[in-house]
């Protein structure tokens, strides 16, 4: 990119180059599973999301009650030092409609994604989840109430999707 | 002065970036290493550290990738580095060099940055989906896109701005990348076009995203005894910062990157800068997506708060305005082979500053110029100033 080159490197490989098969594959798919350990804190999260409840842990030197709750407050660098329940309502503080999967193919129906500031935890706390029972989603807005629908306490399993989504509520 | 000596960029080397080169990474690595020596006049015998920088092991499929890339990108029998921090890598992997040679260690340090994308199918954000935490957040799906498109819409709410703004970033830099040779996307657009483009994750579209790519940059690094025997026109690092936040990003308010401010001050803190608009002559934030452009001027002090969108419209971030930003064409023009992408904004720092930009160079000779980059869960900011 310097006047001072004449000549940049890179042979490109084209579409073209693909479909007249000229290109040779060797794929591999990795075989690696995984069996992770939830923690201390996130633990007792789900047991609480079990009983369909969301809890929090609180840090008595800055103030905060924190959700996803954690066992140390990152701020403080201290241990965390109670537990308090905080409401399953909250409001959108920012949402996104995804028309991709995580593969990156395209989907017909959006999934509407959002961050929710849940009630009774520090302004600003939130977690991420889904929306559901919106309408058309260019219906919702950044700061719309929003309340949990949970699966029935006999399909819980003590896991984030006992929570099914978030959906718009009345003020 | 900040360390034992003072470190000059003194060659810059880059290749092609395509969404498939038929150069393995390590080939890669070789051209653009080999490109800046040349450029620097010096030869391998000269280098006395390496350090490598390159995203995930996930895109190759190949782990322990620093290692496999090494006698590419020079380091054969050599004290040798990989370094990692995400989108911040292209930006951080300098950095790492400036402190081998800052510590009065070595005299020379050869910093390659190399990313090879094409390889993982079906395409390479599936290898993203393992940043996410496996027990809260991959259970509900997430995908890389979406967490832009969260943070965009945070960041438009906040400030009450427009698409049509944020697209102008689009615009602007795929037009500036005709300029560059290496370029894989530039292109003379509209904002209709970014409008009408493919929704992906509303509000991001297909045009609001630079492509994913094949390629690799490098620069030498020297010390100032050294910088004195082998150039009359050395580029001075005068400021160096990096920064991370919490991967709690369901926690902050995506709006403003505070992160990249405290890099930002800690980079201008050694250079002396007070006033970042005024003293800064020509920028390279990092634009992996049109409103991250906008994001980190603000983050970089450049402006204030939520004024980016406004300096845009009026031109005065275009390669003739008051203050150019992304005169190479940014990732957005030139492709966004992720660490790579970083360093060739560095690159681009380099040659304007030396007057070698060509088509693409700014008026009004430049002198101080920054390159930023960012990365892992929208949370870590690097950031380089640069001085002739």
């Amino acid at each position: 990119m310097s006047v001072k080159i004449k000549h940049f490197p890179g042979e490109e490989i084209e579409t073209k180059d693909f479909r007249e098969g000229k290109v040779l594959f060797e794929s591999f798919r990795p075989k690696a599973r995984y069996a992770w350990s939830a923690g201390i804190a996130i633990s007792r999260f789900l047991e609480e999301l079990k009983n369909g409840r969301i809890i929090a842990s609180t840090c008595s030197k800055c103030g905060r009650i924190m959700v996803p709750p954690r066992i140390y407050c990152e701020k403080c660098f201290k241990p965390t030092d109670g537990w308090t329940y905080v409401k399953d309502t909250g409001v959108i503080n920012t949402f996104s409609v995804s028309y991709i999967a995580s593969d990156a193919s395209r989907l017909k129906e959006p999934i509407v994604v959002a961050v929710i500031e849940l009630d009774g935890a520090s302004p600003g706390m939130g977690i991420v989840h889904l929306l559901g029972e919106y309408g058309d989603w260019r219906q919702l807005k950044i700061g719309m109430r929003v309340q949990a629908v949970w699966k029935p306490p006999e399909e819980r399993v003590g896991a984030i999707t006992d929570i099914k989504y978030f959906k718009p509520v009345k003020e | 002065m900040f360390g034992k000596k003072r470190v000059a960029i003194v060659g810059a080397g880059i290749t092609l970036f395509r969404r498939n080169l038929k150069e393995t990474g390590k080939e890669l690595a070789y051209h653009a290493a080999k490109m800046a020596l040349e450029q620097a006049g010096m030869e391998l015998r000269d280098i006395q550290s390496v350090v490598m920088g390159t995203a995930p092991d996930a895109f190759d499929g190949v782990h322990m990738k620093g290692e496999y890339l090494a006698d590419g990108a020079g380091a054969y029998h050599k004290p040798y580095t990989r370094v990692f921090v995400g989108g911040g890598t292209g930006v951080f992997t300098p950095l790492a060099g400036w402190w081998h040679v800052a510590s009065g260690k070595f005299d020379t340090c050869l910093v390659v940055c190399e990313e090879k994308m094409s390889s993982c199918y079906p395409h390479p954000q599936y290898a993203f989906t393992t940043i996410f935490d496996p027990i809260l957040e991959r259970p509900i799906g997430m995908n890389l896109i979406w967490i832009f498109a969260l943070e965009m819409h945070r960041y438009m709410h906040k400030h009450n701005i427009k698409k049509e703004d944020i697209a102008l970033v689009s615009v602007k830099n795929k037009r500036n990348a005709l300029d560059n040779p290496i370029a894989q996307l530039g292109a003379n657009i509209t904002v209709e076009d970014v409008l009408n483009s493919e929704i992906m994750a509303w509000p991001v579209q297909r045009l609001d995203v630079s492509p994913t790519s094949d390629g690799a940059a490098a620069v030498v690094l020297v010390s100032e005894d050294v910088a004195k025997e082998v150039t009359d026109n050395p580029v001075w690092i005068d400021g160096v910062g990096w920064c991370i936040d919490s991967t709690h990003w369901t926690n902050r308010d995506l709006y403003y990157p505070d992160y990249v401010e405290y890099a930002a001050r800690m980079a201008y803190k050694m250079a002396g800068i007070k006033n970042p608009p005024k003293e800064i002559d020509v920028a390279e934030p990092y634009d992996p997506f049109d409103y991250k452009e906008l994001h980190h001027m603000e983050g970089l002090l450049l402006c204030r708060k939520g004024e980016a969108p406004k300096l845009t419209r009026e031109g005065v971030t275009q390669r003739d305005g008051d203050l150019p930003v992304c005169p190479s064409g940014g990732l957005l023009g030139c492709g966004n082979p992720i660490a790579a992408a970083g360093l060739m904004k560095v690159c681009e720092i380099f040659w304007q500053l030396r007057g070698e930009a060509g088509k693409r160079q700014v008026p009004g000779d430049p002198r101080t110029g920054v390159a930023q980059a960012w990365g892992d869960l929208m949370q870590y900011g690097s950031v380089i100033v640069l001085r002739r």
